[in-house]
């Protein structure tokens, strides 16, 4: 059974062990819902009281805000092996993992497809439809699915960084919420236009880690509106491609992780 | 051509320290003392096919790294290792595919799932065709009696049940060699019994290779015909169970209940190593002393109830053997096939077994 | 007394030895503040209508707010979780102290240990390092002899009323399935109110005024704008009462609530 076929077995392992717990999983999706919701709110509290920010609206904002939502509902979603993979590494889950004659990604990416995260999915999809039902978008064939393709950007991007943290665990469990600046401060960095940041904080997400690339000049290529950093079309319409070549690169460190972790053991 | 091959295996560890106290704890801030400490220190030793071997050693002294080496999780600093022809962990994918690990400890098994679910998982990572999967499962759900376990959910299974479809779990892809880590830990008398003959039976009739790694003496008397001992990066004995307990002591014990009131026995040539009330327990050297002829003696000064006559226990013969190899170590010289004598201090070091108080001359 | 300071001393202890931790948290805390505080610069900004939070106060809420965040009650101690969750609780109940003192005892040790690993350094870098790096602008301003003491009443009252909600919300896990669904929405409804999500000021008159009075403002916003000037000195004893009203309030219904969530324990036999 090749890789794939075997994440679709694990998925839906996963997702029948959840369901067996039926009135937590709800409670804690709504609970999710909520959470998100909040955040939501204070977005549009800002809002409310000045208008605009830098001269992007708030439906354009919304643009960025539900696609790098979704892009991390999906990636929290997929990646819960990889988050808890620091405590596999401590008690020993890890070399179970070595037994099996699969890739340790692979293993990983099925130990647990969380549900629960549908809450932010919920509300990155509510946010998103607000943004692309606002009459200043002008359509087309490719726009359309260029919204897909940015979302994979980013979750390639997210998944990414999740590499990264997990192969950090091979040498300090201790120190992986580092990573945390980057996912969850990318996550909030993303919810907005790029520009309005300072241009050295802007260069760290479109050159090092693509995050704020993937979502914001794909965003103003489907908002057809000028941008202020002056990227030339053809490098809108492919910045999502950074995603899975950020991707790659995580992999590789990850293959020099694993080869440290066996070589001085545990 | 033996299937798993040793030679001359070194791994050491570099550990972090940590320094006591809430001083200690705020210097630990800005700088690390590390100690390396040596797992394998040129280990040696080979497995032919179909062998049940018993590997045995105290805590840190290299049996989890053995074992993870020859899982191929491990990379050694030095040495060779070759099992059915490959290098464990320069062909990890391959390797593992044809070993079977089972941990007494942690399951493998998914702890939500119904247990015949996680079985269809395991095949489907093992990649093992439906019907070879099939047949194996019916074998194994037949011999370990697992027919009522098959729908309930891993968490819900008691020890004894566990342990038993943890075995079967490891069986399903049908390897050729097994790696058993403290199989009968915590389980109850029935559950010990019945994993013990299924792991005989598993190396006799099938040919599988086993290594089970215990500190359950009871389980390497009723398994293994060869054990290994290791004992700080070292083999410190490889061979037949007698072989371990000649080459340690040839000390046999008499164990005597008496019914004269007295509670004692002066014997020159038998001191008494424990004592419980009316039961005496004697210590001596068959080679100098017969113990035909040391029963005789008591029996011909003493009314007595009951007696017999037992080799020591392994836990003893295994605490001598480090005591021995920890002396040699510090560089003193220990005489290993210890006497009557040197029994005592060993066992007053071990703490091994003693009820009684120990011997003391009235 | 002593065995709270016991406590108190030991989970810092096992604080420190996870120095990696210490720094990765610290690093993590920088890098949402200088997110934050961009977010509002560029928000600022954008307008010229005169702000209801000068950028000077709204920076120092910003750090504050990162620097003090284990004190939230936002979350619940996954070990009293697990202890609800497996039955050990009756143990606890074996024990010849009051439940309610020792949780809150627990809750206290929780929020402060932490607390001062995070905030000494916090309180370094926002204050001393960020003008060194040339964003003296983001920096978080010393406050004046009277602001900083009435900071230092006003947190200590937010503590001790933070650690009020905290037992609460430790009380309704006895209550298994409701009691988690109550931690996710006082989580949403805590970020809200408390002022983490965004200052209080920021929001529409009417929505903050009617913030104000509820018990989680004087669990951040409250302190943090005694602490930058915001609240003049002659208010600062009325946001003492309210911060303290609430704390006595919130105890009370805790010791009803726990002597209910026993006898309930009690009777499952969990």
């Amino acid at each position: 059974m090749n890789g794939v076929r075997l994440y679709l077995r694990y998925a839906g392992v996963s997702i029948r062990s959840q369901l067996q717990y039926r009135a937590s999983l709800i409670m804690q999706s709504v609970g999710v819902f909520l959470v998100t919701g909040v955040e939501v709110l204070a977005v549009w509290a800002l809002f409310s009281r000045f208008g605009q920010v830098r001269g992007w609206t708030l439906p354009e904002t919304a643009l960025f805000y539900g696609m790098i939502s979704i892009a991390w509902a999906l990636t929290d979603a997929l990646g819960r092996g990889l988050e808890v993979f620091g405590a596999m590494v401590k008690d020993g889950e890890l070399d179970r993992l070595l037994l099996r004659p699969r890739g340790t990604v692979l293993q990983l990416l099925g130990h647990e497809l969380t549900i629960r995260r549908v809450g932010r999915l919920a509300q990155g999809c509510l946010v998103l439809a607000y943004a692309l039902s606002s009459p200043t978008i002008a359509w087309s064939a490719p726009k359309v699915l260029l919204v897909p393709v940015a979302i994979a950007g980013a979750i390639c991007t997210f998944l990414g960084l999740l590499v990264l943290q997990a192969t950090s665990a091979f040498w300090t469990t201790e120190a992986l919420e580092v990573w945390n600046a980057f996912t969850y401060g990318g996550i909030t960095m993303g919810q907005y236009p790029l520009p309005i940041y300072r241009s050295w904080f802007r260069g760290l997400f479109l050159y090092v880690i693509p995050l704020g690339g993937v979502i914001y000049l794909p965003g103003v290529a489907i908002l057809g509106r000028p941008d202020p950093l002056g990227t030339p079309a053809l490098v809108q319409w492919l910045a999502p491609l950074a995603g899975p070549a950020f991707l790659a690169l995580s992999l590789v460190a990850w293959r020099v992780g694993l080869r440290h972790y066996r070589s001085t053991g545990s | 051509m033996p299937q798993i091959v040793v030679e001359d295996l070194v791994k050491a560890y570099r550990i972090a320290e940590r320094q006591p106290g809430l001083w200690g704890a705020l210097r630990g801030l800005a700088r690390r003392r590390h100690r390396t400490v040596r797992a394998l220190d040129g280990v040696s030793f080979s497995i032919e096919a179909g062998e049940l071997v018993g590997y045995i050693g105290p805590n840190g002294a290299g049996k989890s790294t053995t074992v993870k080496t020859l899982a191929g999780i491990i990379v050694p600093d030095g040495g060779r290792c070759e099992v059915r022809g490959r290098v464990p962990w320069k062909q990890r994918l391959a390797h593992v595919a044809e070993l079977g690990v089972v941990f007494g400890q942690r399951t493998q098994l998914w702890w939500d799932l119904p247990v015949i679910e996680s079985f269809e998982l395991l095949r489907d990572i093992y990649r093992v065709p439906e019907a070879r999967y099939a047949a194996a499962r019916d074998e194994l759900i037949e011999a370990l009696e697992l027919g009522a376990l098959l729908d309930v959910p891993v968490r819900q299974l008691s020890l004894g049940q566990r342990m038993r479809c943890d075995l079967a779990a490891a069986l399903l892809h049908a390897p050729p060699i097994l790696f058993l880590d403290e199989p009968t830990i915590g389980l109850d008398a029935v559950s010990k019994l019945a994993v013990r003959d299924f792991v005989r039976r598993l190396c006799r009739e099938r040919g599988v290779t086993v290594l089970l790694t215990t500190h359950d003496m009871d389980d390497i008397e009723a398994l293994c015909t060869r054990v290994m001992v290791i004992g700080a990066g070292k083999i410190l004995s490889d061979g037949p169970l007698a072989e371990l307990r000649a080459r340690v002591t040839r000390e046999r014990w008499l164990t005597v209940d008496l019914d004269d009131g007295v509670g004692w026995i002066d014997e020159p040539e038998a001191p008494v190593i424990r004592r419980d009330g009316n039961r005496v327990c004697l210590a001596f050297d068959p080679q100098r002393l017969p113990p035909a002829e040391l029963i005789r003696r008591v029996t011909s000064r003493h009314a007595i109830r009951d007696l017999f006559v037992e080799n020591p226990p392994i836990e003893l013969i295994i605490a001598r053997l480090y005591a021995a190899q920890a002396q040699r170590a510090s560089g003193t010289d220990a005489d290993t096939t210890a006497g009557a004598d040197g029994g005592e201090d060993a066992e007053r070091a071990s703490g091994a077994g003693s009820t009684g108080e120990p011997g003391a001359p009235p | 007394m002593g065995p709270y300071l016991a406590i108190v001393s030991a989970r810092f202890r096992m604080l420190l030895q996870y120095r990696a931790a210490a720094l990765a948290g610290l690093w993590t805390q920088v890098f949402f503040g200088f997110v934050l505080i961009m977010v509002y610069e560029a928000f600022y900004r954008s307008t010229d209508a005169a702000p209801p939070l000068p950028f000077p106060q709204l920076a120092s809420y910003v750090w504050l707010g990162q620097a003090l965040l284990a004190t939230l009650p936002w979350n619940a101690d996954p070990e009293i979780r697990a202890m609800v969750r497996s039955g050990a609780v009756a143990y606890e109940l074996c024990r010849p102290i009051d439940l309610y003192a020792l949780w809150y005892a627990r809750a206290l040790a929780w929020r402060t240990a932490p607390t001062l690993l995070r905030a000494l350094p916090m309180t370094f870098f926002s204050m001393l390092v960020l003008p060194w790096l040339g964003l003296p602008e983001w920096r978080l301003a010393p406050p004046t002899a009277l602001a900083g003491l009435g900071f230092a009443v006003t947190l200590a009252a937010a503590l001790a009323l933070s650690c009020a909600i905290t037992t609460l919300i430790h009380i309704t896990l006895m209550w298994t399935v409701s009691g988690e669904g109550i931690v996710m929405l006082l989580t949403a409804l805590v970020s809200l109110s408390s002022g983490l999500l965004i200052p209080l000021p920021l929001f529409p008159r009417a929505v903050y005024e009617l913030l104000t009075w509820l018990p989680l403002a004087g669990v951040a916003d409250l302190p943090y704008r005694v602490y930058s000037g915001g609240v003049p000195p002659g208010e600062i004893g009325l946001v003492l009462a309210r911060q303290l009203g609430w704390t006595l309030a919130l105890v009370a219904l805790g010791r009803w609530l726990i002597g209910r969530g026993i006898r309930r324990l009690v009777v499952q036999g969990g």
